[in-house]
């Protein structure tokens, strides 16, 4: 399977990639198993939320159709969101929190580093500035899911459990796309080789290549992403052009 | 008189008001646009999704207003992207009396990768600990003294 997208498609989905995460890791504000943790992912929204507006701006540009960052986020329907499934995903347990940052960023740390030596200026500097925060979250959920896989029996079960629930959504991640300024299908070994070493590390399995669900940039997406849209929409469709 | 460059340089950053945004390294240039002879400022985020950028614009227009410049533009760049090595020797030294504890130097093409202590900054302990490596904004982690017990901010080098 590959893709063949534009450049206001590629940039689109990269954007929504991020917005989708950002909404997600912010529902644990406030919930989060301890406090320091409710800051940590607090600020690795925010810094997905950063860089959401910095591709939703510039995909605005690309379309010419004078749509800005907040028509983009506030004012599309679910079949109109171009992010991959992963992101999505309802946050489950803590651990299944963890799963999925964990293949977010080791997703995202190569994405944008390749990203900042592309020949597209404005996609090379947001690249340039991302892949400084997203090494940050990778480490952080690196550190999170060695803790719990090699912590007690009940936290090791939990984490495999939830890396075997979320796996089968990172080969989405990696659907060729020749034309792109990055093609993802390039930034598979660089996941696989961080990845094995960390779970390795943290004594869990690799799960088996099976399902490989996906769709998310053609607009296909799981049940789950209309609920977020609705929470992350209502204000502004309810207010046009609120403010405060 | 105060000069544009004086005027913009003051201006404190929203969230760590000890230091100005010149000092943080945030301000870029103060420049005049040769061809419309408008008054260009230049500053650049330190953390792509950082909330302070709205008040800091704000605060640019009022300081240059007060100094005689009511229409200067705001530009705001990416690249190259912002580095705590930017923040200069008088910005280190009131984070540190402001108990944060300024970053040590990102290493840049070094044979051996250093991690330096980070001292804390009530006592000056080097007998330190790291919390979380995110902290109350995002460019800062939370770590604590073990020596004073005290828990204080890290500005992260990035």
């Amino acid at each position: 399977m590959s893709e063949r997208s534009t450049l206001f498609d590629f940039t689109l989905g990269l954007g929504d990639d991020a917005l989708i995460a950002a909404q997600r890791l912010g529902e644990w504000t406030s919930r989060a198993p301890e406090m320091e943790e409710d800051i940590a992912l607090a600020n690795i929204a925010l810094d997905q939320l950063g860089a959401a507006r910095l591709l939703l701006t510039y995909a605005g540009e690309l379309e010419g159709a004078g749509r800005n960052e907040d028509d983009l986020a506030y004012l599309r329907g679910d079949r109109e969101f171009r992010n991959r499934l992963l992101v999505e995903l309802p946050n489950g347990d803590f651990a299944v929190t963890m799963a999925k940052l964990f293949f977010l960023a080791a997703y995202q740390l190569p994405l944008y580093t390749a990203l900042a030596g592309c020949a597209d200026e404005r996609l090379a500097a947001i690249g340039a500035k991302a892949r400084k925060e997203s090494a940050y979250h990778l480490d952080h959920a690196s550190l999170w899911v060695k803790r719990l896989g090699d912590g007690t029996e009940e936290s090791h079960r939990r984490m495999q459990a939830a890396v075997d629930q979320v796996w089968p959504y990172v080969h989405e991640l990696f659907t060729a796309d020749p034309a792109a300024p990055v093609d993802p299908a390039t930034l598979r070994a660089d996941f696989d080789a961080h990845v094995s070493a960390v779970l390795a590390e943290a004594t869990l399995t690799r799960p088996a290549d099976g399902w490989t669900p996906g769709g998310g940039r053609a607009g296909v997406h799981t049940e789950h992403l209309s609920y977020l849209l609705a929470e992350m929409q209502v204000l502004h469709r309810a207010h046009p052009g609120a403010r405060w | 008189m105060t000069t544009p460059r004086e005027a913009v340089a003051a201006v404190v950053d929203p969230e760590i008001r000890v230091v100005t945004i010149d000092e943080l390294g945030i301000l870029r240039s103060v420049d005049e646009d040769p061809a419309t002879g408008r008054l260009v400022v230049t500053i650049t985020p330190t953390y792509t999704g950082c909330p302070a950028m709205d008040v800091i614009r704000t605060d640019i227009r009022r300081a240059l207003a007060a100094a005689g410049h009511p229409d200067a533009e705001i530009r705001t760049v990416y690249t190259p992207a912002w580095s705590t090595d930017w923040i200069s020797a008088s910005g280190r030294a009131k984070l540190a009396a402001a108990g944060i504890a300024p970053p040590a130097p990102v290493r840049t093409g070094s044979v051996v990768p250093l991690t330096l202590a980070v001292r804390c900054p009530r006592c000056g302990s080097p007998e330190t600990e790291q919390v979380s490596r995110f902290g109350s904004t995002a460019c800062k982690a939370l770590w604590r003294c073990r020596s004073c017990s005290e828990p204080f901010d890290h500005l992260k080098a990035l």
